[in-house]
């Protein structure tokens, strides 16, 4: 199928069409200044002329001098918001004459299209599909969310300071893994479909083909993406560097800087640990399983009944490192880090991981 | 190190119900549960390796690991000797014979029994450490005539503290020679004193290179015990450590249980040293 051509005032028209196949429509939007990913109504609730401005430890929205619907890089939040949902229910258990009844709880009714997708967050999306969908044990929670979700990309024109997705090979461009994938143009958006249930919704759209002329000003613009990225994380060799390196003296190092906050692994699109609890209600004859996001820098993570395991910050931030950036290349075949930046922009002491990791490849002292 | 029986179909995190059928107390704070499902046909298809474990659930406390410590042939019925620990163990110890609770499993890897065929075997386990070697006991026995020399090194803090000792000369008789030992000494005790490194530290070894060490207790034991056997001359492919992490899902999704790339609860609990050994060994890891 050719680029094809939607005018900036038909996007709604798009948006009613998903919400016609019912699907609920999630996107950015602006709340508590950032730009976040929440239930959307329509285009008006994108945030059409803000953009964000990025740094280690900073994040500010500023207004834009176009009137740009999807003119940001990332923010806060990741999808993994909906298809790894923060708090779900994994059992429910009702307490019966003869001992206890145990249910899987409903599958989800609701179904979701993502709205505005970076190709980081395409890659974030492939990654944790290799970790709950592709190994030994399904987790039937992601596998409900993510069967049924539709995806609507968007190519980044513009890179902030802290993303390097191209040391990943995540980005910025839209390769694979969208049902449809937009570039915003000043007029219009080039549409690219890369399912056939994409192809089906550019079926009942208003589009025609974009002239090359088009098809020219969407590259220019996607290369501007390119142009505009200065972070970069050299990876050569960076499975055995970290996990030869574990009792190197930068550990200490950043150790002395980070706060064990978890900022990192909740901003972070791929991070997927998470714990389970108990929610009874008063008599405790019914239970649920209840499973939570957790972090490898929380003290109880690692809590055995002799003691904790990584009981000091040095060796919660090497798990988190080493985990992203090593170990998972062993587990998973692929890195966990997709270059999106979040877990720079979101430290609070500025700390960079692509920083950590050139000080690594420094011999000690 | 052998892959799980089979990938589970369907939802990990369903459980099946089962009955305790009967409690044998073992050591103060420790008593073995038998355990039936509920349903027939759950018991019917139920299969474990020595070295894997369940997950038991207490709905409304939650969920601990526990390995097998049954016969490994045993059909329908089997046990889990447990410790008070904490929550759900404690909990655990609350529920009498009929008492229901779930269970999922069993998860990870097992011992390497059909590596020791032919070869000498030691065991070598800390406390409630023996739990998850009493079914590899069991099947060296039921075997007898395939493997050599056959030993079980086993340390408690006190006398109190040493498991299954009612089976012990049923163990010696049938040809694996149990040594005990103590790191604390009381009254009545006139055995080893000392960490069972101890004991492996003296104990002859006629064929080293022919010769395969299970261990399972604390990791510093298991660290210890390592050392002393590759010193001894046993190559650090023949040695087998089961390790212990936080467990939240036993089913590789939930992060916890990672020691450097491995997921205990899949990869492991059982590791084959020379594989884990670079991880292991990292303090905090
Ligand atoms: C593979 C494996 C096999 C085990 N086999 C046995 C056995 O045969 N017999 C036995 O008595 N014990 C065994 N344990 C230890 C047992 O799992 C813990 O003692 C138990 O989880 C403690 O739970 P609790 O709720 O009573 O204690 P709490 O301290 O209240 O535990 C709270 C939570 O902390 C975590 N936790 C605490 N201690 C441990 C621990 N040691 N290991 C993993 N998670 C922990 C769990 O998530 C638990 O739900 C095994 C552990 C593992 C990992
Ligand atoms: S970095 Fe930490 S929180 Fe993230 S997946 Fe790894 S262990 Fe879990």
């Amino acid at each position: 199928m050719p680029d094809l051509l939607l005018q900036k005032g038909d996007l709604q028209l798009l948006f009613d069409r998903l919400s016609g196949d019912g699907f609920r429509l999630v996107g950015p939007t602006v709340s508590q200044e950032a730009i976040v990913y929440d239930e959307i109504a329509s285009v008006g609730d994108l945030p059409r002329g803000w953009t964000d401005v990025q740094a280690p430890g900073s994040y500010r929205l500023e207004p834009r001098s176009d009137e740009a619907f999807f003119g940001y890089v990332v923010g806060p939040h990741s999808w993994k918001k909906y298809l790894f949902p923060p708090l779900a229910t994994l059992l429910t258990a009702d307490r019966t004459d003869s001992g206890w009844a145990m249910h899987a709880p409903p599958e989800p009714t609701e179904k979701y299209a993502f709205i505005g997708v970076r190709a980081c967050e395409l890659a974030a999306i492939k990654v944790q599909d290799r970790v709950f969908l592709e190994g030994a044990y399904v987790d039937p929670i992601y596998k409900a969310r993510r069967d049924r979700c539709f995806i609507v990309a968007v190519n980044c024109t513009q890179a902030a300071a802290t993303c390097f997705c191209t040391s990943m090979n995540t980005g910025p461009r839209c390769q694979a893994g969208f049902d449809l994938a937009l570039t915003e143009l000043s007029a219009a958006f080039i549409v690219e479909a890369g399912s056939d249930s994409g192809r089906q919704v550019c079926g009942q759209l208003p589009l025609r083909e974009a002239t090359p002329a088009e098809r020219a000003a969407a590259e220019a613009a996607r290369a501007q993406a390119v142009a505009g990225i200065s972070k970069r994380l050299e990876t050569e060799g960076i499975r055995d560097l970290l996990l030869t390196n574990l009792e190197h003296p930068r550990w200490a190092d950043v150790a002395a800087r980070c706060l064990s906050c978890a900022n990192c692994t909740m901003v972070c699109p791929t991070c997927f640990c998470s714990s389970v609890g108990e929610v009874t209600d008063l008599k405790g004859d019914h239970v649920e399983r209840q499973r939570q996001w957790d972090s490898c820098f929380n003290v109880d993570f690692s809590r055995m009944n002799g003691g904790v395991v990584r009981n000091d910050v040095r060796s919660r931030y090497r798990q988190w490192l080493t985990h992203k950036l090593a170990s998972w290349i062993d587990q998973f075949g692929q890195s966990g880090c997709v270059g999106c930046g979040r877990c720079i922009t979101w430290c609070p002491v500025a700390i960079d991981l692509t920083e950590e990791v050139a000080a690594l490849r420094e011999p000690g002292p | 190190m052998t892959a799980p029986l089979s990938p589970t179909v369907g939802n990990p995190w369903l459980c099946h119900t089962v009955r305790i059928a009967a409690i044998t107390p073992e050591i103060s704070g420790v008593a073995t549960y038998d355990f039936e499902f509920t349903d027939p046909d759950a018991a019917n298809r139920y299969q474990f390796r020595p070295g894997q474990f369940n997950m038991l659930y207490l709905p409304g406390v939650g969920e601990a690991a526990i390995s097998l410590s049954a016969h490994p042939a045993a059909r329908r019925r089997w046990s889990h000797t447990i410790r008070v620990a904490g929550n759900v163990t404690q909990a655990l110890a609350q529920l009498g014979t009929g008492g229901v609770l779930g269970l999922r499993g069993p998860f990870g890897s097992s011992w390497p029994i059909d590596d020791c065929r032919g070869r000498d075997v030691i065991l070598v386990a800390g406390g409630i450490g023996l739990a998850p070697l009493r079914p590899v006991v069991y099947r060296l026995l039921a075997e007898r005539s395939h493997f050599g020399q056959l030993t079980l090194l086993h340390g408690a803090r006190s006398p109190g503290g040493l498991l299954y000792t009612r089976e012990h000369a049923t163990w010696n008789a049938g040809g694996v020679a149990v040594q005990t030992t103590v790191d604390r000494t009381a009254a009545d005790w006139n055995g080893n004193v000392g960490t069972a490194v101890v004991l492996l530290d003296r104990l002859p070894l006629p064929r080293p290179e022919n010769t395969v060490l299970l261990t399972c207790g604390p990791d510093v034991m298991m660290h210890f015990t390592a050392r002393a056997a590759l010193q001894r001359g046993l190559p650090a492919s023949q040695l087998w450590i089961s390790a212990e992490r936080n467990m939240q899902c036993a089913v590789g999704l939930c992060g916890h249980c990672q020691l450097g790339p491995e997921f205990v609860c899949q990869d492991g609990p059982v590791f084959r040293y020379d594989r884990i050994a670079p991880f292991f060994r990292v303090e905090g890891l």
